[in-house]
């Protein structure tokens, strides 16, 4: 890596934490507000919602409102993605959208996933991006959120049956946290030369006409537009990572400078790195929040450095091929297929990792066309369950699950019923966390089990072999844990993969939700347990560095020979 | 004949029963409660019917190669069996020595609740709860029961061990007595409060056999932990048949995995370590504490003793030798030491107290005054009562009197003294430093001071420090008032303490420690310590204590030492620990088991991927049996620690943390790299495949 390089990440990762505090400090004030003492507008939307602002809410309660309300919003996106060409704000007249389509993007977007088995500017009219997919970003990263804070309750609270209430958490989500960020980032990215506006297409006199592959003549360019940024800001906030256009962030629309990539990068991370910070302050011990940054940062940092140094070592493919790989003066050298030159090597890495660490997937370069080891770290992230930062809310609360299954290890080795922040982890709490962890394993490598055995995927395949593989793999990880990025490559708006991956997207979504609002209540419902120096501390670098291990290990040996056979041996052969 | 005797680790006679239970043990109905060895059960399975189809002609792999997977797998099977074995053996060898003493007795059953009732003869079988028995010299004690009329001496040695006869009399704490012990003297009027075969040695039989043994909570979240990564690796292995249909379509090389390596692959990966192990390290804890003559009642009263963190001790004979003692005599102005020491041994001589005795022996060691025969004196011996908080004699004339200061004034009042300033001051300085000071008198005229002072156990303020490094909280629990209270326990280096303990007290200080999430644990024998026993979390009865105490505590110390405690507690620490421990090391050992068995499976695809072979092993068939061979041996290797338990050493959390990870994580992760290693030069060596 270059010392250009070096810099740069340098910088990302410090403004990144630089942020943690204020945000996760403001973030914790939001939620940790009595719903009696909020603000008069706050209320308002309560009673123009028909929300009891103090009634609070037992686990049952608050799944069952969680599902309703998700299920709700996915039915309200079905009908709309079907019936787009009757509904108003469709100026370039986008067809219908087959069945198939609107179940998987319906599921897709609910779940905070954003997988898209269709290019955005030629699928979706504006109502759809609009109304559709933008409003369900906002929603999916609130659900997300709002199971994360029942779930901290569930620590900061004893003895009692209650985690708070599901209406009054999304809507303070929703309000005071995604639309004001989301607000700022818009602006700023339209500052940058992003479009927002409601116009139709612009079209272009080519300079150079073409011609297309039927043999007639080109002269004109359709220039998609429409309301890009505020789509966008939320789609990179909320961990949606669903584009305006196909080429995501890599189109000069969705991503027009440095700045605003750098600001996109930013917001990949921010809202799941500083709700560690807003863990710590909810429980009252804010090295516990630090500890589980400390683990996320790490293992970020560590596969960061992977993706850059492969990436920047391009391939022997290209050296025989006569490419100059060398970084210099306006060129970053390394692997520059299928990446925005703009961009360069190292920017394209920060990306690709931080999109997928959280559960992102928006992309400003191809990561199909990544080194064998640099498209790994891409997909081993999302397979580690979007746990390293991951999805607004998801991500930290599938980081607690594993934190559960590394305490009570722990707790094991030094001869104590493991406990957790002032909790006894028990039977119960096990089989939930373990519920939680499993759901997405499993989902993923049986999905691809069957992708591989169904005889119509594989003319989906743009690769044959491992390459081919690995793509399938990579979907159903990413639909699985809920990612949404796409190796691009393999064509998944079949009837096959649409209802494959929009179940692998559900099942991974709920299956790990639900049983994190089971552990949230019976945690709740405990007592509060007093730190003595024979509790097993879980804020030093020990446990730090056992919860790494843990994730490690449990991602390694859950995905080894899966890798092995895509991925790993495509380096292996490339090296020989 | 005691269960004192430790059987050794490997005893012929328990391996050998041992080896034929592991046989017995291939029952599925046994195999299934255990589900991690019911996975690689199965795969045995599986394996077996693949070999007998490739005998046939159409196997998927050459039938020496399943066949030695397939030995390895049921041996995997069998030292699982084995390690379960063991444990129970080592509990059984226990057992029988208990068992023994259980024979059929003779019960003379009274007509009446009196020694002279007339008594018919009946087995003790025939006895139910709430008949009164007859026990003369020489009879055996048929089943539990109550002392309600005598005092005798009995040997209680099959129980505790304990080779010098106890008494047991009615009234008191001492009233309980235990089926199959033996009265030696005298005589015992017993009310029978156990039904045949749920007698207190019932019981211990039951718990030491592993019988009765229920899954402790810890185990059962582990157990479900274990399933969890037992899933996973089944779906990680039967995904990959589909993946390498794929590969080697795709590839157009190779073929597709064959089932048994694919078993093979599952069986190593499945936490079968820890699995195999399980159960043998929670029996293994209990005889551990059974060898150290404590019984549990259930295993999650052991578990629980690891989680304590707070013990709550009775002053005496826990922190303090026994009782007060005399140390000094502090004569009053213008009193010599000799009229005080020889008033003091006067007012003593009748008193059997320990206090009294303690004088005594104070004035014959310091001052060479050897004891005198009261008797014959014209004396006569006022004894100590509650009400008069005074003892003394009346003797030639003289009345004197020692006891508490407030009530030796009133009397040295009433005989128209006054109190001495001199012996108020030292009063006062006695009780600041924790001591009780016992003033003499003779009629109206104070004589001095005796300073009774408890002695704090040699090398108990260690113990303490030792705990507090652990995290566990001492309360010392004590009749003595806060002042006396406050000094021995800060000589002891005890946290806290409960002065002027009443039942209630103690109850209420449990349950505010409780409300607050500690976990309590304490000991008692007493029958007032009965409600106390039965909230405490960890609740010790002392094996001479009554039997409301031993049915309220859930464990029993059969030498009613208390401060055992601290036995138990590491004990219930060790046995989590050791599950701990060998889980990590069986799921670290993973790691070199994929770099095993992944290149071999997959080399004939890719051959690519033979770069993972790291260890250099010789054939993929070799890798495969070798990963499979260390993967069974290791679980025999690892049977002395199951059944030891992981070493404990009182440290703050983190460092055990911290030592633990080092040895079962790293070491886990390195051991089976060398194993497999060396287990695939020496069939390379053999030519065995």
């Amino acid at each position: 890596m270059t010392i250009n390089g070096l810099l740069q990440i340098a910088f990302y990762l410090t403004v990144l934490l630089a942020l943690v505090k204020p945000l996760g400090l403001y973030i914790a004030k939001v939620f940790m507000r009595p719903a009696g003492e909020a603000p008069k507008p706050e209320k308002w939307i309560y009673r123009i919602c028909g929300v009891n602002e103090s009634a609070e809410m037992s686990s049952k309660t608050y799944a069952l409102a969680a599902i309703v309300f998700n299920a709700a919003g996915f039915c309200l996106l079905f009908i709309i993605l079907s019936f787009q060409t009757a509904l108003p704000l469709n100026p370039d007249g986008m067809g219908g959208i087959s069945w198939h389509l609107a179940f998987n993007t319906a599921a897709s977007f609910i779940t905070n996933t954003n997988w898209q088995s269709y290019g955005g500017e030629s699928t979706m009219s504006y109502f759809s991006q609009m109304v559709g997919l933008t409003v369900q970003n906002f929603l999916s990263a609130a659900s997300g959120m709002a199971i994360l804070i029942a779930l901290i309750r569930g620590f900061a609270r004893h003895s009692v049956e209650t985690i708070g209430n599901f209406w009054v958490d999304m809507i303070r989500s929703a309000v005071y946290i995604l639309l004001p960020l989301s607000l700022m980032l818009a602006l700023a990215l339209v500052w940058q030369g992003m479009p927002q506006t409601f116009t139709p297409h612009a079209t272009a006199q080519l300079v150079e006409p073409t011609k297309d592959d039927k043999g007639s003549a080109v002269t004109e360019q359709m220039i998609a537009l429409g309301p890009v940024a505020s789509q966008v800001a939320i789609k990179q906030l909320g961990t949606n990572g669903g584009g305006y256009f196909n080429a995501n962030s890599a189109h000069p629309f969705e991503n027009p400078t440095p700045l605003s990539n750098f600001l996109m990068m930013l917001s990949l991370l921010l809202i799941p790195a500083a709700l560690c910070y807003t863990f710590g302050v909810m429980v009252g011990d804010r090295r516990q929040g630090w500890a589980v940054l400390a683990a996320m940062a790490i293992v970020f940092v560590f596969l960061l450095g992977v993706c850059a140094h492969y990436e920047q070592s391009a391939t022997p493919m290209l050296v025989k091929a006569g490419a100059d790989i060398r970084a210099s003066d306006g060129s970053s050298g390394g692997n520059t297929e299928g990446k925005e030159v703009r961009f360069g090597i190292v920017n394209s890495a920060i990306y690709a990792t931080a999109t997928t660490a959280a559960s992102n997937g928006s992309v400003n370069a191809m990561h199909d066309s990544f080194t064998p080891l640099g498209g790994l770290v891409s997909l081993w992230l999302m397979q580690l369950g979007e746990i390293i930062f991951g999805g607004v809310g998801s991500g930290l609360y599938g980081m607690i699950v594993f934190a559960i299954v590394a305490v009570f290890i722990a707790g094991l080795m030094v001869g104590r019923t493991p406990e957790y922040i002032r909790k006894k982890i028990e039977a119960h709490e096990m089989k939930m966390a373990s519920l939680a962890a499993l759901i997405p394993i499993m989902v993923a490598l049986i999905g691809t089990a069957v992708a591989l055995i169904e005889p119509s995927s594989k003319a989906s395949m743009a690769n044959p072999g491992a390459h081919g593989y690995g793509e399938v793999l990579y979907a159903f990880s990413s639909a699985a844990n809920n990612n949404g990025s796409a190796f691009a490559g393999l064509n998944a708006n079949t009837p096959f993969f649409n209802i494959s991956l929009g179940l692998a997207m559900l099942i991974g979504r709920f299956g790990c939700m639900l049983p994190v609002i089971a552990i949230a209540g019976s945690l709740a419902a405990k007592k509060s347990i007093p730190v003595t120096s024979g509790t097993m501390p879980t804020h030093g670098p020990i446990f730090v560095a056992l919860l790494i291990a843990v994730v490690l290990m449990i991602g390694a040996l859950s995905f080894f020979p899966a890798l092995a056979l895509g991925p790993i041996v495509e380096h292996l052969m490339m090296i020989q | 004949m005691s269960i004192h005797t430790k059987p050794d680790m490997f005893e012929k006679d328990i391996v050998i029963n041992a080896i034929a239970d592991s046989f017995r043990k291939l029952d599925p109905r046994i195999q299934v409660k255990n589900p991690v060895m019911f996975v690689v059960f199965v795969g045995s399975i599986l394996t077996s019917l693949l070999f007998l189809q490739s005998l046939a002609g159409s196997g998927e792999a050459s039938p020496l190669f399943i066949l030695s997977i397939t030995v390895w797998l049921w041996f995997t099977v069998l030292f699982a069996n084995f390690a379960e074995a063991m444990a129970e053996g080592r509990g059984k060898a226990q057992a029988e020595s208990l068992k023994k003493s259980r024979k059929e007795v003779v019960a003379k059953k009274l007509s009446g609740s009196a020694f002279d009732a007339p008594y018919e003869l009946i087995t003790a079988s025939e006895l139910v709860k709430g008949d009164v028995a007859l026990i003369e010299a020489g009879d055996f004690i048929p089943l539990d029961g109550e002392v309600i009329e005598g005092a005798a001496s009995v040997d209680e040695s099959v129980v505790t061990g304990e080779s010098a006869p106890v008494i047991r009399e009615s009234g008191g704490d001492r009233s309980a007595v235990t089926g199959g012990t033996r009265v030696i003297s005298d005589w015992l009027v017993v009310r029978i409060t156990a039904k045949p075969g749920e007698t207190f040695l019932d019981r211990m039989i039951a718990m030491i056999e592993g019988a009765s043994r229920k899954k402790t909570p810890n185990e059962i979240a582990l157990t479900i932990l274990l399933a969890k990564l037992t899933i996973i690796f089944l779906v990680v292995t039967a995904t990959l048949l589909p993946y390498s249909m794929f590969s080697a379509q795709e590839s157009g090389s190779g073929s597709v995995i064959t089932i048994t390596s694919l078993v093979a692959l599952l069986v190593c990966l499945a936490p079968t370590t820890i699995g195999a192990l399980l159960s043998a390290i929670g029996i293994a804890g209990m005889s551990r504490l059974s060898q150290a003559n404590v019984i549990a009642m259930s295993g999650r009263a052991v578990e629980a003793a690891g989680d304590v963190d707070v013990l709550l001790l009775d002053k005496t004979g826990t922190i303090t030798l026994g009782n007060r003692q005399a140390t000094v005599f502090i004569p009053d102005a213008g009193v010599t030491m000799g009229e005080l020491v020889d008033a003091a041994q006067l007012a003593s001589l009748p008193d059997e107290t320990p206090e009294g005795r303690s004088i005594v022996a104070l004035a014959k060691r310091d001052f060479g005054l050897r004891g005198r025969e009261v008797q014959k004196t014209h004396a006569e011996f006022i004894p100590f009562s509650a009400r008069t908080r005074m003892s003394g004699v009346d003797i030639d004339g003289r009345r004197i009197r020692k006891g508490a200061s407030d009530m030796i004034e009133k009397f040295v009042d009433q005989n128209g003294g006054r109190f001495s300033e001199t012996v108020h001051l030292a009063v006062e300085r006695i009780a600041k430093e924790g001591g009780t000071p016992l003033v003499v008198a003779d009629g109206g005229k104070t004589l001095g001071v005796i300073y009774l002072k408890d002695i704090v156990k040699g090398g108990i303020r260690e113990r303490f420090m030792e705990l507090r490094k652990t995290g566990i909280k001492t309360v010392m629990i004590t009749g003595d008032n806060p002042l006396t209270a406050a000094a021995i326990a800060a000589e002891a280096g005890i946290d806290d303490f409960l002065a002027e303990a009443t039942p209630e007290a103690k109850l209420k200080l449990i349950r505010e420690y409780q409300s607050k999430g500690h976990l309590v644990a304490m000991t008692g024998d007493g029958t007032n310590d009965a409600p106390a026993l039965a909230q405490a979390d960890v609740a010790v009865a002392m094996n001479t204590g009554t039997q409301a105490a031993k049915e309220a505590g859930n464990m029993v110390d059969l030498d009613s030492n208390p401060t055992k405690l601290l036995d138990i507690i590491t004990a219930g620490k060790q046995m989590l620990m050791t599950r701990g421990s060998l889980t990590t090391f069986s799921v670290a050992n993973d790691v070199a088991k994929y770099f095993a068995i992944i290149p071999a499976i997959f080399a004939v695809t890719y051959p690519a991927l033979n770069a993972l072979n790291i260890m250099g092993l010789a054939t993929p068939q070799s890798a495969i049996l070798s990963a499979v061979i260390f993967n069974a041996l290791i679980i025999v290797f690892l049977i002395p620690l199951a059944l030891k338990g992981v070493k404990y050493r009182p440290a703050p959390a983190v460092e055990l943390l911290r030592d633990n990870l080092l040895i079962y994580g790293v070491g886990g992760v390195i051991a089976p790299f060398v194993g497999i290693k060396l287990i695939d030069m020496a069939l390379s060596g053999l030519k065995l495949v």
